[in-house]
């Protein structure tokens, strides 16, 4: 038969719905901005010169990796830079570039790229390179001593680191609303529960991450929290306090719902999520970190594979 | 473009994409006929060696059995006129046909094999007669002796969406299929019939046919055998078996109606039914002999087709791409569709992201993040043992919703094919 025509062959569905890893990247980095803003807000322009620094870096971190690998370049894809905001995000506004730049190499290269980037990184890449700085710089990325310089109108207190030195007399005079609307110390994206949970909600009506984790994650959290502060109210606080306080609402909806490191099936989100959560308040009330929520994820990412082994049969499975 | 299907802003859940009705106004299936040679592909490889019992330049009548080799199998011709070549037609998944072309007379002649037998429907004359009628009516799962099927379904929806060919066929040939359904009954001794047909149209057979009806759900892919299976008969197919298996055959309401026209007129049916979508997306019927190039059909209907488009021989989610215009209609093309380069979707290689939409949307509740791990490296037993790819039915709905656009359902599709190459290989080898 004589061709004619060329006609374009492929392989079914012809349709498609739209979606694109650029896309899914674009709107979680725009949930992240306003809470992101914020912390430049609140900090001043060393805050925006760590998540500028934060989010470049890790962009060309990944372009320099994909060229010395030979792999296909990647950064068009966006999610380099949605690692380096949400880094930049639990950051101190303080840290050095040469730390900013440290994590950015970690959180891209070694817990990304090297397991064979997009998709394929067992951990948060954001939660690893968090985690390897506060093991290595300690002093650096404890709020207290990074903000020691910083001038605010309300108490200049790590909250969490408070409550673990001096018990729950030292949050008394914390407000809950104080804390949800970002008058805290914290990280610089991590500090406006407000605009966290904003984000977080927007992603989950645009069904880019699942409910489940999130809410599993804060109940987690809060249940843990409840029966620590039942046995011991001088010591451990309230659920409401861990639930505003540090990562908290950074980690339900940015952090534990990263796609590659948590799983995907109903039940397995529902004990990830509370299982993260639940080990993210015991680190805080009896670890050595006053806020190692990051380990907490990296637990949880270390259980995923185990996790998404409990799934519903399938349709005619013999056994 | 009304083509494309794209998600809602807020879209918390999974696609809903529903099967379409025929449209209330729907003008009468446009009659076509072919302007030059009809081509009917018999799955038989040309044979250097063997000398073919049709000839180049031999007369044949509508309705007439051509067998290649003389083996049981054959084609039947769908136009009275004059075989103008005989040539190897390649296939995809490894099939190898042979087209054989014909040049259509002015007059038309029947032939009369059925008419000696037709009063006497049995399922050898059907055997010998009707296994290439329009709507594919796989006669030979009939004759199976090992497997008994006791349940008749009649299809009178359709597969894939934008499609009404069958539903079409079920409101306007009525009269074939109950007789098709009782020469049925009579030549193989099943006794229970199930009529698929919409939801909403379930009333409207009240009392008067020869099955049990049954609404099927709307929302795609609910009218697949195997989910009609688990979803109308409460019968879950067991991976890597069919529905006959079970006793149920599934037959399109088109091939049945062939079937009830064929035994009461003695005149074998050679006009296919096609749900034609051009680029405008509003659809017409068309009924053109089996054989008539794609081409005459689409250019009836005025629809220009452009360098880089797509001519899928089927509906949008499992449709075949077709290479060229001189692709024949066949006894199961139910539909035709243009897409327009600018709307076609094309894949791509980058890797899973473990979003898991794949998961929550697949109708058979397979691990696909999983499964496509294995299926990219090329581990298909693997896939098969440990993440269900048997159990997949084939919808499509996860190449649908990849957000790094895999080509998921052709991965599978392969995966499937070679596993079992590879099994019909292996009793050579051992």
């Amino acid at each position: 038969m004589p061709d004619k025509q060329k006609l374009v062959v492929s392989y079914a569905p012809f349709w498609h719905n739209g979606n694109r890893v650029t896309d899914r990247s674009l709107q979680i980095f725009l949930a992240a901005t306003p809470a992101a803003l914020f912390g430049v807000y609140r900090f001043g322009l060393s805050a925006l010169g760590v998540l500028a620094l934060s989010v470049s870096s890790a962009v060309l971190w990944e372009l320099a990796f994909t060229r010395v690998a030979k792999r296909p370049v990647s950064v068009g894809d966006g999610t380099a830079a949605v690692i380096g905001l949400l880094f930049g995000m639990m950051l101190p506004a303080s840290l050095p570039w040469w730390a900013v730049l440290t994590g950015t190499f970690i959180a891209i290269v070694v817990a990304r790229q090297i397991y064979g980037g997009i998709g394929a990184n067992p951990f948060n890449p954001a939660a690893v390179a968090v985690a390897i700085l506060m093991l290595a710089w300690k002093q650096r990325m404890d709020f207290d001593a990074a903000l020691v310089n910083f001038a605010f109108d309300f108490s200049s207190a790590f909250p969490l680191g408070a409550v673990k030195a001096f018990g729950t007399d030292a949050i008394k005079e914390l407000s809950l609303l104080d804390l949800f609307i970002g008058r805290q110390v914290g990280g610089i994206g991590s500090i406006c529960g407000a605009l966290l949970l904003a984000g977080g909600i927007y992603l989950i009506l645009r069904g880019i991450i699942r409910w489940e984790i999130p809410v599993a994650f804060l109940a987690g959290v809060a249940v843990t929290a409840a029966v620590f502060h039942a046995a011991d109210p001088l010591k451990f606080a309230p659920p409401a306090f861990h639930l505003l306080t540090g990562l908290t609402l950074f980690g339900a909806f940015f952090l534990a719902t990263e796609d590659a490191s948590s799983p995907v099936n109903f039940v397995p989100m529902l004990i990830f999520g509370a299982a993260a959560g639940a080990i993210a308040v015991f680190i805080r009330n009896i670890g050595v970190f006053a806020e190692g929520l990051v380990f907490a994820i990296l637990v949880g990412n270390l259980i995923q594979p185990l996790l998404d082994k409990i799934r519903p049969n399938a349709l005619g499975k013999v056994n | 473009m009304t083509m494309m299907r794209s998600k809602a802003f807020f879209g918390m859940g999974q696609p809903r994409m529903e099967y379409t009705p025929v449209p209330p106004r729907i003008d009468r299936p446009e009659s076509i006929r072919p302007t030059g040679p009809v081509t009917l592909l018999h799955l038989r490889p040309t044979e250097a060696s063997a000398i073919p019992n049709v000839k180049i330049g031999e007369t044949v009548k509508t309705g007439q059995k051509l067998s290649l080799y003389g083996t049981g199998d054959y084609v039947t011709s769908s136009v009275s006129g004059t075989v103008t070549a005989l040539a190897p037609f390649p296939g995809s998944f490894g099939r190898n046909y042979t087209a054989i072309s014909i040049a259509p007379a002015p007059a038309e002649v029947h032939d009369d094999g059925l008419l000696a037998v037709h009063q006497d429907p049995s399922l050898t004359a059907a055997l010998d007669f009707l296994t290439a009628v329009p709507g594919m009516p796989g006669l030979k799962r009939l004759s199976d002796e090992d497997r008994p099927l006791k349940t008749l379904v009649v299809c009178g929806v359709d597969q894939d969406l934008l499609v009404f060919t069958q539903q079409y066929v079920l409101g306007a040939r009525g009269h074939d299929i109950q007789n098709g359904i009782r020469m049925l009954q009579k030549m193989t001794g099943i006794e229970e019939v199930v009529i698929l047909t919409r939801r909403e149209a379930v009333q409207g057979y009240g009392g008067h046919c020869a099955g049990r009806v049954m609404g099927v759900d709307h929302l795609y892919p609910s009218a697949m055998p195997q989910m009609v299976m688990a979803g109308l008969f409460g019968r879950e197919v067991p991976a890597g078996r069919t529905c006959e298996d079970l006793g149920y055959c599934f037959m399109s309401a088109e091939a049945v109606a062939s079937i009830g026209a064929a035994f009461s007129t003695g005149r074998i049916p050679v006009n296919k039914l096609i749900t034609v979508i051009p680029k405008d997306g509003v659809p017409r019927l068309a009924e053109a002999p089996i054989g008539t190039p794609v081409g005459d059909v689409l250019k009836r209907f005025g629809t220009a087709v452009g360098e880089g488009d797509r001519i899928v021989a089927g509906g949008p989610m499992r449709g075949v791409a077709l290479f060229s215009l001189d692709y024949p209609v066949q006894p199961d093309t139910d539909a035709l569709m243009v897409l327009d380069a600018a709307a076609a979707d094309n894949s791509s290689d980058y890797p899973c992201i473990n979003c898991g939409d794949c998961v929550r949307v697949c109708p058979a509740r397979m691990q696909i993040n999983l499964l496509v791990r294995y299926l990219e490296a090329g581990k298909y037993a693997d896939a098969e043992e440990s993440y269900d790819l048997n159990s997949c039915v084939e919808c499509g709905l996860c190449s649908y919703v990849c957000v790094s656009k895999i080509p998921i359902l052709q991965y599978i599709v392969l995966a499937k094919h070679e596993l079992a190459r590879m099994r019909s290989t292996e009793p050579i080898n051992a």
